[in-house]
């Protein structure tokens, strides 16, 4: 015997109106069979029988208005086989039994059911989820460079490629695909002599279709390659964002753990010189927001190169953000040695006590310059140099405010929902009693970036514009 | 990636859908038979729990398609991949992923196969070689494309079987997808499921080139279309198509033309269509049943051979049901794992 209960036609339906019956008691039923209609205020629907056997009696007639979502509606008597599932324990104890023993579950007022989440982050400190989520950044340390170690003067665009050459020499499952990536030797010139050195199957010029090559990536990934995906820029990633969000960030955890996808995008972000506001756009607090992605803009030469390699090593899928106007720029690099440097830890580049200055990327030239001239008016700050965006080294920026009592955030993105107002809020959460001064943050304005050289100017974070918020928040 | 040196391309005509069917046996329509009629158990089930609201959310359901899932595996190799969108549960059961796994999966357990964090619309197996269960309409195409991709990289001979539906066919990285599969000669076979309906929107009032398997021609990918309620016209262009990509020659689209019984989800009044029009394909056209008179006109009817078949395949769906009942929800210090993972050793 299987009881047939008012279904739920939506997670909302609590009741409906029993408007037909399409049977009567003797007759046979089959699966797929429509055995009635159902009615709501927002729809009508057919009743399909799921279980076989013979009507043995209509427990609602039709008509009836306000029958209870669950509500035995009819009765049927088992065919032979039939019959004896439901005996043993099948399907139509089974239902009988969820619908006595348990409340509807997809009401929005099952409060025992968003209790899950709720306790388990309440069980959790904030800062102390899993090592994975949130690193423990103290632990995390730059490699010891080796004694007499060789330190050559290298571009920032040099050593992108010195990271992706070493690194596709190492790994056969390490590829490199984007537009004008190969022949064309990268549109920045990145991507330089690999093509001669990798061959077309390795250095993959596509064609110009971001949302579909950013796939292409991310499919292969999910096959344990571990494609580079360079975007001309980040901007035109905002076509591509889909897979980088939905396909690479989330994947892992909506199989369980089962799917990996390690795929690194990068690209130069940001501003560049005069290119206007379609071309000039800072991402790092976009990607920065995604659980699931790693986010990395590293400003010199050495950690270009040494998070690239640790990213093109990493498991999860990362997002590399590269500064144009830094590719041209020289900094020391050791030679020689596997330079690859931990994901999520902040770097102090400068050293003081006076302010705090937190900035990424290009940002961190500026800051470092504001520094000096700073330091003439008699204020030390210390600058820290974020590297990578997410998973955030909270600790270390902590760790400074907690010594400067003053904090001032650079970026070049805008202000609202930004990386500095996560910083601001952090800092505040954690050490809100070390603070001489409500946190400053120096952004681009709140406006797409103009073309005229002067609006431009107007609009991006600068020395002077950080010279000012550090000046403010010291109350100089 | 090297660009293809030669073209053998053009339309093809369905070569399979009219022709009869010598050669098949009775296992191998029995196996087909219960294949189908699994999925159609199942998905039956599948609603029903959902109208008990142990299934939350989204849910679509198989029902009417089975066919095109069952006649595709028919020919997959052991490492070919499987990719599709949303409407999933009929190719998971095809690959032949546990149905305890996949039904608990629905109802949010940790005995289901992404530990109930993934859903209807978000299961993988990599044992399977299914590789989703994707919930933005189109996306499995570029992920399939990709997926061929690496089979080229690793020139390891597999197949990548890459499932859309009449919807996604004009999804803008389709096409984009198309031209590098072409460009590049990928080893893909698109499968364009077109159950004629789009949601609630018809594929003539969305389309307006409704002959999909046309959609290919500007990329000089050959299509061909398919009686997709025909599990055997089914498994015949998909071998085809299949030995196509596999030998080099690059993608392949079949369009399947097939039908959902069933609303585009649950909460679906299917005010668009009317029953006749289901009624009419359901008497007429309904696979399982085509699959039955091909037994009887082969001579296999075997009265005792189906029953048991039924008999099976309600205890499988019973059980999975009974199993995605009873499996408890994931332990709340599920909530933080699987966000990121460490490389292997």
């Amino acid at each position: 015997m299987t009881d047939v209960l008012m279904p739920a036609l939506s997670p909302t339906m609590e009741e409906g109106t029993l408007a037909k019956w399409h049977i009567k008691a003797g007759d046979q039923v089959r699966s797929g069979d429509v055995i009635a209609e159902i009615e709501t205020d927002k729809a009508t629907m057919e009743v399909e029988a799921v279980d076989e056997g013979t009507v043995e009696a209509i427990l609602v007639p039709e008509g009836s208005e306000g029958v209870k979502v669950n509500t035995p509606i009819a009765r049927l008597a088992g065919e032979d086989g039939a019959a004896k599932a439901t005996a043993s324990g099948g399907p139509g104890a089974t239902e009988t039994d969820t619908v006595s023993g348990q409340p509807f579950q997809k009401e929005p007022s099952g409060d025992e059911e968003k209790k899950g989440p709720s306790e388990a982050q309440a069980e959790r400190p904030e800062g102390e989820g899993p090592a994975a989520v949130r690193p423990a950044a103290e632990a995390l340390k730059d490699p010891e460079l080796p004694e007499g170690v060789n330190l050559v003067k290298t571009t920032v665009r040099d050593a992108l490629r010195d990271a992706m050459a070493e690194e596709m020499r190492r790994d056969p499952d390490v590829f490199l695909m984007g537009e004008e990536v190969a022949q064309y030797q990268g549109a920045y010139k990145v991507s330089r002599d690999l093509l001669q050195e990798f061959g077309e199957q390795r250095v993959i010029d596509t064609p110009i279709t971001e949302y579909g090559f950013a796939g292409l990536g991310v499919g292969a990934a999910m096959t344990g390659l571990k494609p580079i995906v360079e975007f001309m820029t980040f901007n035109f990633a905002m076509q591509a964002i889909d897979h980088i969000i939905n396909s690479a960030a989330k994947t892992l955890y909506m199989s369980g753990g089962q799917l990996r996808t390690s795929v690194v995008f990068r690209g130069p972000n940001g501003a560049a010189a005069r290119v206007a506001a379609q071309h000039s756009q800072d991402y790092a607090a976009w990607y920065g927001h995604v659980p699931g992605l790693k986010v990395i803009a590293p400003y010199d030469a050495a950690d270009a190169k040494g998070l690239l390699k640790a990213a093109i090593r990493d498991p999860n899928p990362v997002v590399f953000l590269e500064h144009e106007m830094l590719y041209g720029q020289e900094f020391d690099v050791p030679e020689g040695v596997d330079w690859v440097l931990p994901i999520g830890k902040a770097k102090v580049r400068r050293e003081g006590t006076g302010v705090t200055i937190v900035a990424y990327s290009r940002m961190v030239g500026l800051a470092l310059k504001a520094a000096e001239e700073l330091a003439q008016e008699g204020i030390e700050a210390e600058v820290v140099d974020l590297r990578t965006i997410r998973p955030m080294d909270y600790a270390t920026v902590i760790e400074s405010v907690k010594k400067t009592n003053r904090l001032v955030t650079v970026e070049e993105g805008w202000g609202p929902m930004g990386v500095g107002a996560e910083i601001a809020a952090k800092v505040t959460e954690e050490a809100f009693d070390y603070l001489d001064a409500p946190p400053a943050r120096v952004c681009q304005e709140d406006v797409p970036l103009p073309y005229a050289a002067n609006l431009e100017a107007l609009s991006l974070p600068s020395v002077e514009k950080i010279v000012k918020a550090a000046k403010a928040v010291s109350y100089k | 990636m090297a660009r293809k040196q030669t073209g053998m391309f053009g339309q093809r005509k369905a070569a399979s859908a009219d022709q009869p069917t010598p050669g098949v046996g009775k296992d191998e329509l029995l196996k087909y038979y219960r294949d189908m009629l699994l999925i159609r158990r199942f998905e039956e089930r599948a609603g029903q729990l959902y109208g008990m609201g142990l299934i939350g959310g989204f849910c679509h359901l198989y029902i009417g398609q089975e066919a095109v899932a069952v006649g595709v595996q028919a020919v997959k190799e052991q490492g070919d991949q499987v990719i599709t969108g949303y409407r999933d549960h009929g190719h998971m059961l095809a690959c032949g992923m546990d149905p305890r796994e996949v039904m608990a999966e629905l109802t949010g357990r940790i005995g289901g196969s992404s530990k109930g964090k993934g859903g209807s619309m978000h299961m993988f197996s990599m044992e399977a070689d299914f590789y989703g269960g994707h919930g933005i309409v189109g996306a499995q195409v570029s992920l399939g494309t990709g997926l061929a991709l690496a089979n080229k990289y690793r020139k390891n001979g597999k197949v990548s079987f890459t499932y859309f539906g009449d919807g996604a066919a004009n999804q803008g990285q389709v096409y984009e997808s198309f031209n590098m599969a072409e460009l590049w000669q990928l080893p893909v076979v698109y499968i364009i499921e077109n159950n004629q309906y789009a949601m609630g929107t018809s594929i003539e009032r969305s389309s307006a080139e409704t002959r999909l398997h046309m959609r290919g021609a500007s990329f000089r990918i050959p299509g061909e279309e398919v009686d997709g309620m025909d599990v055997l016209a089914v498994k015949a262009a998909a071998a085809k198509a299949a030995e196509h990509a596999r030998s080099g020659n690059g993608p392949y689209i079949l369009e399947m033309k097939t039908y959902r019984y069933r609303g585009h989800s649950m909460s679906d009044p299917a005010k668009y269509r009317t029953r006749e029009e289901v009624d009419e394909v359901r008497k007429t056209r309904d696979p399982i049943d085509l699959v039955e008179e091909m037994l009887e006109q082969h001579g296999y009817a075997d009265e005792g051979a189906l029953k048991a078949i039924d008999a099976e395949v309600k205890r499988i769906v019973a059980d999975s049901a009974e199993f995605a009942r009873t499996s408890p929800e994931p332990d709340p210090s599920e909530l933080y794992t699987d966000v990121y993972t460490e490389a292997r050793a």
